[in-house]
């Protein structure tokens, strides 16, 4: 169905090709995951399936690409559009309409349907992806997996063959998520279509892949093969097979449904294990940074948050969760005044943010937003430090000195579009670190990120905590909200449903536990690393 | 009154087209700032839940603008004109090259308020063009676009939607400004994220196209390369020559040829391009947007606000208020009936579908 014959993509201005020489072929409704560190070339390789690159992207593609037997050579995407469907990594910079009906009718207007045939197709996909009750909703008002499902029921109203999708899942709360793969494998199984899926939480879509695209990156040769030939010689593997190759079960789960069955003599072992034996320690904390009381603010007409009361102290780490739309990022907000309170008080220091001027905003709080990139716009990462140390009036250096600290050895030279994901958050934290706030927030500061750039974050953030900063971080990522949350607070619909100890709080929701958790439940166990400490402490090593 | 439903988007367009043409006619201040009036209430009054209806107040701030640089560059640039002076700035002699320009010299009242009065009439047309794309959004009308124009199809996705995107890229950047601790107000922060608001207005822009071209946007069935270059021609001459005619109407100092012969020839070209481009296409529609009475209501209350500009600017001069000598500009009372008729739409056209709030949980991240 898709096949890649010796492709070899260069961007324009490019030292080297992104992708070097790759080839391989998926059959017809297989469900293939693509995965590789940030940068590698995940997106280069999806989009050049249907020719968005080099069409839309500049470049050049030497091979060929052959979509169910056509060449993207010869034929615009506009003309694979029956054949392939491609959603982006932000669903709502692709629509191309405002109402939910209107988006789904938009590439049957264009391939010359017939107005009967759309209707009944229209109606169709509404109800394959649980979408009926939206259909005359403005796509604006709509919650992140809703935008998700609604950009895949776009793309399928045309009848592809063939599925393409970046990080589906990146945005999206875990049931959300849940909500799009369920709805993509039931395209597979029910209706065949064959779908090319890149992600970066291997926990959520590992066990629906038949197949693994693995892009290494550095212009090394890709590998293909079935997830369990991947991973018994890949790094890059979600918490259930480090989990397996801890306990040195054969063959790898790959679910959690299998690593349960595999995991009843562990569960015994580690039965009599205590939390103090493999935990983190209770993080020292000390005085109250920021305090909101009452607070009340509004989205449009909608209550975004409702009366949340919350404290916040130096030494925590605190994750901030819930649904897509419950109000995480505008408490972030207000926490750094960008928005004014409707009713309510937020106090940082003493201070209301909202009535501070900028620059003694930064002195006290500092938000890294959901896309970090938004913070960089100049042309070089000395340029970035060197404004930076300007605007909130450091010595020169500083921020380059917190730079090195968090992601040593960048280039000054290199153009922050051109750093990875990860070096690029770090460069954004850095900036916002530099004037050494006491309260530090990251808006899901690891979407986009791989497992060994989420690792070096973890790290970072609980440094900060030890030297007396207080994090926050609002996200959907229960598996490092396992690694690093002190304290977890879940939002819904712009209230507290919970505030307690990160473990109390996700280890027995079905929601937000981590893929360990749900292994080992009932023990409160959530990280690999936790399960080699209660190893340890066991005395017997692995099994 | 008619179920709730959106108006066509060629009747508001027709009906801002039309109010903006009135401000080309006069230099009026009463006038403008009715027709400022005019379009700002009936957008209140009939815009649609969705991102692009708030962009009528970035229109606003951009006429602001506007008047005061005219403003500046008169004091600076403009022509002197006798009067009673104001102050006096000094005067810079400029080499021979230079002629026709004078640098400095006595400011009068007359002159600025002519200089006010102009802004104030690109600032009115500017409101026309932020009502009409608040009232039906750019998809909309990208979507209501002949099959003709799809060949320019990305550079037209682009023209139809930068405006709006740089203002959402430029309430980013705001933010963002913000939270590096640098002032949002003043010189420097306009200068500052001029660069940032473009790129990020560009990059969205591109993204649309790209999917819109990959869900098929731009498809010409079996039609023949040559037929396809055929109409792309002719899309372009005419679009060529729609714009140097509309110039030459504007600008009294143009000569004949690029007056209506130019925008006859280009509207001549567009009509080809549609016939040629309406054969081969099979596009479709989905739930077609009616042409109904209210969509005939609201185009006409635009084009006899028009017609009462014309009457009154052939029955004397009361479009143009004299500056020198100043006089308080009369409020012809055709023209402000004519303009009272072209805020009928906001009741005339049917109210846009609201959302009931309890049961919009609305992405508060976005």
């Amino acid at each position: 169905m898709i096949r890649f014959e010796h492709v070899t993509i260069t961007y324009p201005d490019a030292e080297s090709p992104t992708l070097v020489d790759v080839s391989f072929e998926i059959p017809e409704g297989e469900l293939c995951l693509v995965v590789g560190v940030t940068g590698s070339g995940k997106s280069t390789l999806l989009r050049a399936v249907n020719g968005l690159v080099p069409r839309f992207s500049g470049g050049v593609l030497a091979g060929s690409v052959v979509i169910d037997g056509r060449s993207t050579a010869e034929l615009p995407p506009r003309d694979l559009a029956e054949v392939v469907g491609v959603v982006g990594q932000d669903p709502s910079a692709g629509f191309v309409t405002d109402y939910v009906e209107d988006e789904l009718a938009y590439a049957m207007e264009n391939l010359g349907i017939a107005p009967d045939v759309m209707r009944r197709r229209v109606e169709d996909i509404l109800d394959l992806l649980g979408l009926h009750e939206l259909r005359h909703r403005p796509l604006a008002s709509l919650s992140g997996g809703q935008q998700q499902r609604v950009a895949i029921g776009a793309v399928l109203t045309a009848g592809p063959r063939i599925l393409v999708l970046d990080e589906p899942t990146s945005a999206l709360d875990p049931a959300a998520a849940e909500e799009v793969l369920a709805a993509l494998t039931r395209l597979v199984h029910d209706l065949g279509i064959t779908v090319l899926i890149a992600e970066h939480r291997l926990e959520r879509v590992v066990q629906y892949a038949d197949r693994i695209v693995m892009v290494p990156g550095d212009g090394r040769p890709i590998l293909v093969g079935t997830p369990a030939e991947i991973f018994s010689q890949s790094s890059v593997a979600p918490p259930v097979v480090e989990l397996g190759r801890v306990a040195g079960w054969s063959p790898l789960p790959l679910s959690v449904r299998d690593a349960r069955r595999l995991a009843g003599p562990l569960r015994e072992q580690l039965s009599s294990i205590t939390t103090v034996e493999f935990g983190r320690p209770e993080p020292i904390r000390g005085d109250t940074v920021a305090v909101t009381e009452g607070l009340r603010a509004l989205y449009g007409p909608i209550t975004a948050l409702h009366g949340v009361d919350l404290t916040f102290r130096t030494g925590e780490v605190v994750a901030i969760m819930g649904r897509n739309g419950a109000g995480k990022s505008t408490l972030l907000n207000h926490l750094v005044g960008l928005r004014e309170p409707v009713t309510g008080t937020v106090r940082v220091m003493g201070s209301e943010p909202h009535r501070l001027s900028a620059r003694e905003v930064v002195r006290v709080a500092g938000l890294v937003p959901q896309d970090s990139g938004v913070l960089l716009y100049h042309d070089s990462v000395a340029a970035e430090c060197s404004a930076s140390d300007r605007d909130a009036g450091l010595l020169a250096g500083t921020t380059r000195t917190v730079l090195d600290r968090i992601v040593p050895g960048i280039n000054a030279a290199t153009h922050p579009r051109d750093l990875s994901e990860g070096q690029r958050l770090g460069l954004a934290l850095s900036i916002v670190l530099a004037s050494e706030p006491p309260l530090v927030l990251l808006d899901e500061p690891t979407r986009g990120l791989d497992y060994g750039a989420k690792k070096r974050l973890v790290e970072v953030l609980a440094r900060l905590a030890l030297s007396g900063h207080s994090v926050v971080i609002a996200t959907h990522d229960v598996e490092v909200v396992a690694a690093v949350a002190d304290r977890c607070i879940v939002l819904a619909e712009g209230e507290v449903v919970a505030d307690g100890p990160a473990r109390d709080v996700v280890v027995h929701s079905p929601v937000f536990a981590p893929q360990i958790a749900k292994v080992l439940a009932p023990l409160s166990l959530m990280t690999v690393e936790e399960v080699e400490l209660a190893l340890a402490a066991t005395g017997n090593g692995p099994l | 009154m008619t179920t709730p439903r959106l108006l066509h988007p060629g009747a508001w367009w027709i009906w801002a087209v039309a109010l903006a043409a009135c401000a080309l006619r006069t230099t009026n201040p009463v006038l403008l700032s009715l027709i400022i009036a005019v379009a700002g209430w009936v957008v209140v009054a009939r815009r649609a839940d969705v991102p692009w209806s708030r962009s009528f107040a970035s229109f606003l701030r951009l006429g602001a603008i506007v008047i005061v640089i005219r403003v500046i560059f008169q004091v600076l640039f403009g022509v002197r004109v006798s009067g009673t002076t104001l102050f006096t700035i000094p005067e810079v002699t400029l080499p021979g090259w230079a002629a026709g320009v004078s640098l400095g010299g006595p400011v009068t009242v007359e002159s600025l308020m002519a200089a006010l009065y102009q802004g104030l009439r690109l600032a009115a047309v500017l409101a026309c063009f932020g009502a009409a794309t608040s009232l039906c959004s750019p998809y909309r009308m990208l979507r209501a676009l002949p099959s003709a124009f799809y060949e320019a199809g990305v550079a037209v996705t682009i023209a139809f939607t930068f405006a709006p995107q740089a203002i959402v890229a430029s309430r980013q950047v705001r933010e963002a400004r913000r939270l590096r601790g640098r002032s949002d107000r003043g010189i420097r922060a306009w200068t500052g994220s001029a660069l940032p608001v473009l790129e990020g207005a560009l990059d969205r822009a591109v993204s649309l196209a790209a999917s819109m071209d990959s869900r098929g946007y731009g498809r010409r069935g079996s039609e023949s390369a040559s037929a396809r270059r055929r109409s792309m021609g002719l899309v372009l001459l005419g679009l060529v020559a729609v714009a140097v005619g509309s110039y030459g109407l504007l600008d009294p100092g143009a000569p004949g040829i690029f007056r209506l012969p130019a925008l006859a020839l280009g509207v001549v070209a567009l009509v080809g391009a549609l016939i040629a481009g309406g054969r081969s296409s099979n596009r479709t529609r989905y739930r077609p947007d009616p042409w109904a009475m209210p969509e005939w209501l609201v185009a006409l209350c635009g084009v006899v606000a028009y017609f009462s500009f014309v009457l009154v600017s052939q029955a004397g001069d009361a479009l143009q208020p004299s500056t020198n000598p100043l006089e308080v500009p009369a409020a012809p009372v055709v023209a402000v009936v004519g303009l009272l008729i072209a805020a009928l739409p906001s009741f005339l056209a049917p109210a846009p579908p609201r959302l009931v709030a309890s049961t919009t949980p609305v992405a508060v991240a976005a």
